[in-house]
């Protein structure tokens, strides 16, 4: 098992009840199969998307990127910067 | 010159990053907060090394785009009167259609890439994230 560093922002945040955990899973796997778990570990954030947008390692990705033990998951929010 | 700040922005300080004399051309956009309905502010929150991450790349870009031009940026965080600029970006370039070209640039990267999200804060205390349509989020979250 591989323990993974999830981030939430924003609304996501509040739905989770935090901005940063972590979970254990399989590695390597994939951003998708992270949130996934992250579903079930945090049940607020089944209010979130199926598809979210997602980075890992401060750069956005599909949710078919590759993740490995110690990156960082990050569920992003529609951005609405400017 | 940091790329996120919690303070007003100073135009004098962009434009002291871009100006010189052989660019004869400077651009200026900011976006400012606006009051619409009963708003009375917004708060601004980033994933902020992501944020500055991003930002570094779209103005990486940009520089390799108009190689003669230099461009700055700074995003304010935090909260935010109606009013007052949330995002301020200075491009100069010897000509001013690079200048035009490269702010439009990287405030429409800004806008597609960057993660920075905003609250309203309402008269009433209330307050409501935004979506980048300008919308409010409703339960049905849009994403993609």
């Amino acid at each position: 098992m591989g323990k993974i560093s999830v981030r939430f922002f924003a609304r996501y945040a509040e739905l989770a009840g935090c901005t940063w955990s972590h979970v254990n899973v399989e590695t390597p796997t994939t951003v998708a199969d992270v949130i996934a778990r992250v579903r079930e570990v945090f049940p607020g954030t089944q209010a979130i998307p199926a598809r979210p947008l997602a980075a890992l390692n401060l750069r956005q990705v599909r949710l078919d990127a590759l993740v490995t033990e110690g990156d960082e998951v990050a569920l992003l929010p529609p951005l609405s910067g400017g | 010159m940091m790329h996120l700040t919690r303070h007003r922005l100073e135009l004098d300080d962009l434009l002291g990053e871009v100006q010189s004399p052989e660019r004869g051309g400077t651009c200026v956009f900011l976006g400012t907060v606006r009051n619409e309905g009963d708003v009375t502010g917004i708060d601004y929150s980033a994933y902020e090394p992501m944020a500055v991450a991003e930002i570094e790349r779209i103005l990486a870009e940009a520089r390799t785009r108009w190689p003669d031009a230099r461009v700055i940026l700074q995003h304010r965080l935090g909260v935010i009167p109606a009013g007052e600029a949330s995002i301020a970006i200075a491009a100069a370039a010897a000509h001013r259609e690079d200048a035009f070209t490269a702010c439009r640039f990287v405030i429409e990267e800004v806008k597609k890439r960057v993660p920075i999200w905003k609250k309203e804060m309402h008269v009433d205390g209330s307050t409501t994230w935004v979506d980048p349509s300008g919308k409010p989020v409703a339960e049905g979250l849009r994403d993609r």
